[in-house]
């Protein structure tokens, strides 16, 4: 009885595996599949270029969309080398890629679809609720350590930064730091979903977001006086913003054409709106 | 027929055992290849004895020694945890625990090797770090003290297993001996086991060292990431294994950030060759003293 109930776990267990190997594979070799749209690059677009392709796919149940984070930099280096049809960017192409690209024979063509806040963060126990862009260049370049010093309580500040490779760094850095350095005993962290549990876990942090990851455990802050919202956001009235880009070869044709204009169509832009991101029309 | 048959199969065995090294080979090979343009464009020295890890910056600064110290550090650290719980669990599963007590604890260890390093850094990040961060009263709980301990625990297992091996090469007549001389059981296992079985756990130890050096996926998430020399064990830092994967995704290809990557990547491949060597080294002389040949 006993070697029978094994065996028989046995044999489900080997389908089981047999199916998570193979299912995945299958599927890719499905000859019925249509032509494949790839998108590659910034995880900061990666939300809207993700819910973007669920209702393209619903609409065009020929065409089969493939999302890839990995970064801006992967993103252009893959649109370079033709291994995706459309490149995500949180940042726009820096000389050196539209060189490499021009040597390769790609012309990257621009399109803006949304745009990005970026939103100063910390611990929700924090009494300050404004800083002007000098006092958040301060912070992040070793000026100013001490909370007390910005009207809150005698305590260290934990200054929270990205990666100086993230797109969301190099946004920051340009908006807030005027090209000045992060000082070298900031915390990085690797994603934006760090920086939320870090902050909401350390009393004395500031960090700073994509505004489409901002959660209720982080207490947002003004700066220069204005709140971050889609409409200070897009009015450019708050000082910390940007555009996402999406990046083809030549003018966007066929199905990265189609997506592109599915993003841009006024339910692409409140599906965008959704995830937290500032439509830009 | 019969003959022909042998040989396709020593054909196919010989292609699959030789592919490892083609593997070998084509890593070394990238690695040379991709960091070769940033040690010509760079001065060696200065790059590794560097204070300022700026690479995005323009004019770029790649100063290597902080991550560098910052490897060496949580390493440091990891060792001053699992020597002693490793080695410690090794001598009680070999001398002193019972038979069930075994069965339970072999299991339970192997277990434990066998959960994936991010499970590892999850743990830290969400629940050792805030602990430590309010029992302590520091800034912040992503800090080295913090790595050292999660990676520590995580190399635990290789340690208790290996050494456990080692302990149980040593041959039942010396202990026989020993305890016919009249020494007791701790006098046996401290003076007659363990310097038997010496050289066997250094090579343990040695191999839970690789095992700290070349984590990634705990110290990006616990080690806290800023690139300075610690001036205490409770300052965040920047193991290089953590700046490679953080960074790599958003190097620009080609571009002197990403041959300095390469280079970090070098210089840890050089560094786990040593350890490997070294360890190779002792357990040979371990065989030999125990007169197991060659």
């Amino acid at each position: 009885m006993q070697v029978q109930s094994a065996g028989c776990f046995a044999h489900i267990f080997s389908r089981l595996l047999f199916l998570l190997i193979f299912a995945p594979v299958v599927s890719c070799f499905d000859p019925e599949a249509g032509p494949t749209l790839t998108i590659k690059g910034s995880t900061t677009v990666l939300p809207v270029v993700q819910i973007g392709a669920e209702v393209f796919m619903d609409r065009n149940p020929g065409v089969n969309v493939s999302v890839q984070g990995g970064g801006s930099g992967v993103g252009i280096a893959s649109l370079i080398d033709r291994t995706t049809r459309i490149a995500t960017s949180s940042r726009d192409i820096k000389a050196e890629e539209l060189e490499r690209a021009r040597a390769a024979g790609v012309y990257p063509h621009e399109t803006i679809v949304v745009m990005d806040g970026i939103a100063v963060v910390v611990n929700p126990s924090n009494r300050v609720d404004n800083l002007a862009t000098e006092q958040i260049r301060d912070i992040y370049t070793g000026r100013t350590s001490n909370w007390q010093d910005l009207g809150g309580p005698d305590r260290e500040i934990v200054v929270i930064s990205r990666d100086t490779s993230s797109g969301t760094f190099e946004a920051f850095e340009k908006l807030a730091l005027e090209g000045l350095k992060v000082r070298p005993g900031a915390l990085v962290t690797a994603s934006n979903q760090v920086v939320n549990t870090t902050v909401a876990q350390t009393p004395g942090a500031i960090g700073y977001l994509g505004y489409g990851y901002l959660s209720h455990r982080v207490k947002t802050m003004m700066v220069d006086g204005v709140r971050p919202s889609v409409e200070t956001i897009r009015s450019g009235k708050y000082p910390l913003a940007r555009p996402l880009y999406l990046y083809t070869d030549g003018k966007p044709a066929g199905e990265a054409k189609r997506y592109i204009d599915l993003l841009l169509s006024e339910e692409g832009q409140r599906l965008v709106q959704e995830q937290g991101f500032i439509p830009v029309r | 027929m019969r003959h022909f048959r042998e040989t396709i199969y020593k054909w196919i065995f010989s292609v699959l055992a030789f592919a490892s090294l083609l593997f070998l080979t084509g890593i070394i090979l990238t690695l040379f290849v991709e960091s070769y343009p940033f040690f010509v464009r760079h001065d060696i020295s200065e790059s590794i004895f560097g204070l300022y890890w700026y690479p995005t910056y323009d004019p770029p600064e790649f100063g290597m020694l902080t991550l560098i110290t910052a490897s060496f550090v949580v390493t440091l650290g990891a060792m001053v945890v699992c020597i002693p719980i490793g080695v410690g669990t090794a001598l009680f599963l070999q001398e002193l625990a019972s038979a069930s007590q075994r069965a339970v604890l072999k299991p339970l260890i192997e277990i434990l090797a066998g959960i994936p390093s991010i499970i590892f850094g999850f743990f830290g990040m969400i629940v050792v770090a805030p602990f430590l961060q309010r029992l302590l009263g520091i800034p912040t709980g992503l800090n080295a003290f913090t790595a050292s301990l999660v990676l520590g625990i995580m190399a635990t297992p290789t340690v208790a297993s290996l050494a456990e091996d080692a302990v149980s090469f040593v041959p039942r007549s010396f202990r026989e001996a020993s305890l016919a001389l009249g020494a007791n059981r701790w006098q046996t296992l401290t003076r007659v086991v363990v310097p038997a079985a010496g050289s066997g756990i250094s090579t343990a130890i040695i191999l839970g060292i690789g095992r700290a050096v070349g984590e990634t996926m705990v110290v990006l998430m616990v080690a806290g990431g800023a690139a300075v020399i610690p001036h205490s064990i409770f300052d965040p830092v920047r193991p290089m294994t953590a700046t490679i994967a953080a960074e790599m995704g958003e190097a620009v290809m080609g571009s002197g950030h990403y041959g300095a990557l390469f280079a970090i990547g070098l210089i840890l491949f050089f560094i786990t060759l040593a350890i490997n060597i070294v360890a190779e080294i002792i357990s040979r002389r371990f065989r030999l003293k125990l007169g197991l040949g060659r």
